[in-house]
């Protein structure tokens, strides 16, 4: 059964990785949803976000495929239970639409919305939350002369997860201690296979 | 090795060079790429210039004494003869070429390379760095071409990476799971002079680990399981002999009696004769091979990845067998066929496991249950295939006649089709590295570069190219690089005036509309002689066996074309979307 993955891959920082990695869902005629990239809390290393609608084994599949790429050191897949993630999205509105209409404001502070910029002629918001709380944002401002819309990819951090540094030092070391190295069948079933 | 001498009366750092000259620091880019494939132990390159390595090629010209280049006439012809000469000597191959068609004609030896896990770096020149994007002359993007046909790769600008960068490429290309990496360089690079502090080969990339540790647990489950069958079965590829681990492969089947199978690419890891060598899987393998496939108890898959030729329908495949996957790769452990144990690991640390904690043990009625299948076959197949007495000459009767000339110690390079399936199936291999093929891309005109390729990797050992007439054609232009090298491969064309296996299934399948294989060939016994090649063409029973002994016996290269019946298919044949076990025999 597909349901919505959110894949997490920690990367050196190298020119073309990107590509490396998108092609591999790519020649498997897989869409990629959403898509982040950016520099994660250890240094010189990255962190991709990729939310894909496949089913489990397709997923898994991916993910040793992305591992095996040189640059890559890791890459987990989890479900959105596993998960605690956050798009944000601007929206554009005419000023005067929202000066006159009391009820803009009012719905606006129930969508935890925040004014970043207000002019004479438009008013930008912003607002951070899950895919359906964006949007329902724009169905509302829609009636009120929306000019505008962005949004950014989902970021998502995994629940279960106790960060990278104590990873990298495992990655680093020539010779890892045996306790140091999971093993996909021995520790966790299907969970991801790891080094 | 280069060392570094820092002398005292100058603060100038020496670098003490290959060439046992004391020169200065300073180096090219292009002379440290040089120095780094003669640090990594390369003794072969094949290539061709062009503009965008000419700094390269520049440089090689000091360099001739320690490094042979060979000039090809393709570059897809040089990046074949890489593979050629990395498979028969165990070695990483490396090609030269220059910027963009130079490049891009690398393309599908890199495809093949990284298909067949072949260990490869190729190197690449480039435009100046600040031409790149710029649709300069010869300018293509080498780099995301061949992204997805490389196992790494990577771009130089910047001369002062590249002793770094081409020692991450030796060791990626050679370790783990090998493949080709190439390397592009710009022009630039190639000049510039940097200062040069020694070459230190790569064994360690953060990101990167070739290998894992094997836990024990797998191992001890996966004995448990081959200690309790009644039917194992072993299926081996050329895992095998890319872990160079086909001492401890031969001493876990002998102890455990099993019976092994191999697939295309892992034959030649166990000799022929060997009595439990139960022959080949697969769309044209044996008969007992894969119908006992689906009737094993426990299938032990070696450093083989289920590859669909080899499986058949996959939903029909091994379904009452437990299955024990060896593999180095992860990502190949559970791809297409669900292990029930599977061993993360490379075989030549864990077949030694294994055969430890196995009993030792015989299963004799097993085995002649697989000879019983060997029987039919030959009644139905192979019979008439090697020994025929009247009609036209067979391919299986030629590679029969070739086996008792060579007494199998040749290295067979086979190119892609109906004879290269023969070949398989019917070559004789006391060796292992003797059988280079292209497995899992099927490139059609492999074979003639690939043979060159093989025979600079093993020049004291006997390389028999075995082509059909569609193949060679496709890089017969090679014929020129055998001319200025001298070397010595025997060329065995069997010509059945068609593209064989494409009318075989065109017959089979396509109610005989014979649609575009009827391909014409020139004399390609003229041909080779235009090239300075001797050759024969021989189309009677009679005279096969001699003309092969001229081939064999001629000193220096020779080309034989031997005519073969134009209908022939080869059988068995597992039809594609049928079970392993629906085989059919005729």
């Amino acid at each position: 059964m597909k349901k919505e993955y959110t894949i997490t891959v920690y990367t050196e920082n190298q020119v073309g990785l990107l590509n490396r990695i998108a092609i591999i869902f790519s020649r498997r005629k897989i869409n990629i949803d959403s898509l982040n990239v950016s520099p994660s809390e250890v240094e010189s290393i990255h962190r991709f976000t990729i939310v894909i609608n496949e089913t489990v084994e397709v997923v898994r599949k991916l993910c040793l495929q992305i591992e095996k790429q040189v640059e890559v050191l890791k890459a987990y897949y989890n479900t959105n239970d596993e998960i605690i993630w956050q798009e944000m999205a601007l929206y554009k509105v005419p000023t005067d639409a929202v000066a006159e209409k009391l009820q803009v404001e009012r719905l606006l502070r129930e969508y935890g919305a925040r004014a970043v910029v207000i002019r004479k002629d438009y008013t930008i918001f912003e607002t951070t939350g899950h895919r359906e709380e964006t949007d329902r944002l724009i169905q509302f401002l829609e009636p009120y002369g929306l000019i505008e819309f962005v949004r950014t990819a989902r970021i998502a951090i995994i629940k279960a997860s106790s960060g990278f540094h104590e990873k990298i030092r495992e990655f680093e070391a020539v010779e890892p201690a045996e306790e140091l190295i999971e093993n996909e069948f021995l520790d966790k079933g299907q969970a991801v296979f790891t080094m | 090795m280069s060392t570094i001498v820092k002398e005292s009366n100058q603060k100038d750092i020496v670098v003490q060079l290959t060439t046992d000259i004391a020169v200065t620091k300073e180096l090219s880019g292009s002379q440290a790429v040089l120095e780094a494939c003669i640090a990594e132990g390369v003794d072969t390159i094949f290539g061709y210039p062009g503009g965008a390595i000419m700094p390269i090629y520049d440089a090689l010209y000091d360099y001739n004494d320690r490094l042979k280049h060979v000039l090809v006439r393709h570059e897809q012809g040089g990046i074949h003869a890489g593979q050629g000469y990395a498979r028969s000597s165990g070695k990483v191959g490396v090609v030269f070429a220059t910027s963009g068609p130079g490049a891009t004609n690398l393309v599908t030896g890199l495809a093949d390379a990284m298909i067949d896990s072949t260990p490869l770096v190729c190197i690449t020149g480039q435009v100046f760095a600040h031409l790149l994007g710029t649709d300069a002359f010869q300018e293509t993007d080498v780099i995301n071409i061949t992204t997805p046909v490389t196992k790494w790769n990577y771009q130089i600008t910047d001369a002062t990476e590249i002793p770094h960068i081409l020692s991450k490429a030796f060791y990626i290309a050679g370790s783990g799971r090998p493949g080709p990496v190439l390397i592009d360089i710009s022009k630039n690079a190639q000049i510039q002079k940097f200062n040069y502090e020694g070459y230190t080969k790569c064994n360690h990339i953060r990101s990167y680990r070739p290998k894992p540790i094997v836990r024990k647990e797998y191992i001890e489950a996966a004995a448990q399981l081959i200690n309790e069958a009644k039917k194992p079965f072993v299926i081996f590829g050329q895992g095998v002999i890319l872990g160079r681990a086909e001492k401890e492969f031969k001493a876990f089947i002998e102890k455990g009696g099993l019976p092994a199978a191999w697939t295309i690419l892992g034959l030649s890891a166990l000799p022929t004769d060997h009595p439990q060598n139960v022959g080949m899987l697969g769309m044209h393998g044996n008969y007992g091979p894969n119908v006992l496939t689906n009737e094993c108890d426990v299938l032990i898959a070696v450093g083989m990845r289920f590859d669909d030729r080899v499986t058949g329908r996959l939903d029909k495949y091994a379904k009452q067998a437990k299955i024990i996957h060896l593999d180095i790769d992860p990502a190949e452990i559970n791809k297409n066929v669900t292990a029930t144990i599977p061993v993360w690991g490379d075989c030549k640390e864990t077949l030694p496991m294994l055969t430890q904690l196995i009993q030792e043990k015989q299963h004799k009625e097993w085995l002649a249950l697989f000879n019983q299948y060997t029987k039919d076959e030959h009644d139905a197949v192979i019979n008439a295939e090697l020994h025929p007495t009247k009609g036209e000459l067979t391919m299986g009767e030629v590679i029969h006649l070739l086996n008792e000339l060579t007494g199998g110690n040749a290295i067979v390079v086979t190119d892609v089709g109906q004879h290269q399936m023969v070949a398989c199936r019917y070559a004789k291999f006391n060796e292992t590295k003797s059988n280079i093929t292209s497995g899992g891309l099927g490139t059609m005109g492999f074979a003639l570069p690939a043979a060159i390729g093989a025979k600079f990797g093993a020049l004291d050992r006997t390389v028999v190219a075995v082509i059909g007439d569609g193949g060679f054609q496709m890089t017969l232009q090679e014929l020129g690089t055998i001319m200025q090298t001298g070397l010595n491969v025997k060329i065995l064309i069997l010509n059945n005036r068609f593209l064989g296996m494409v009318r075989q299934w065109q017959e089979l399948f396509n109610d005989r509309r014979y649609s575009f294989v009827d391909i014409q060939s020139p004399d390609f016994v003229q041909l080779a002689k235009a090239y300075g090649i001797d050759g024969a063409s021989v189309d009677d029973r009679k005279l096969l066996k001699n003309a092969l002994q001229t081939m064999l016996d001629h000193d220096g290269s020779y080309l034989l074309e031997v005519m073969v019946g134009k209908e022939n298919n080869v059988f068995p044949m597992v039809p594609q979307g049928c079970s392993v076990s629906e085989i059919r025999l005729k």
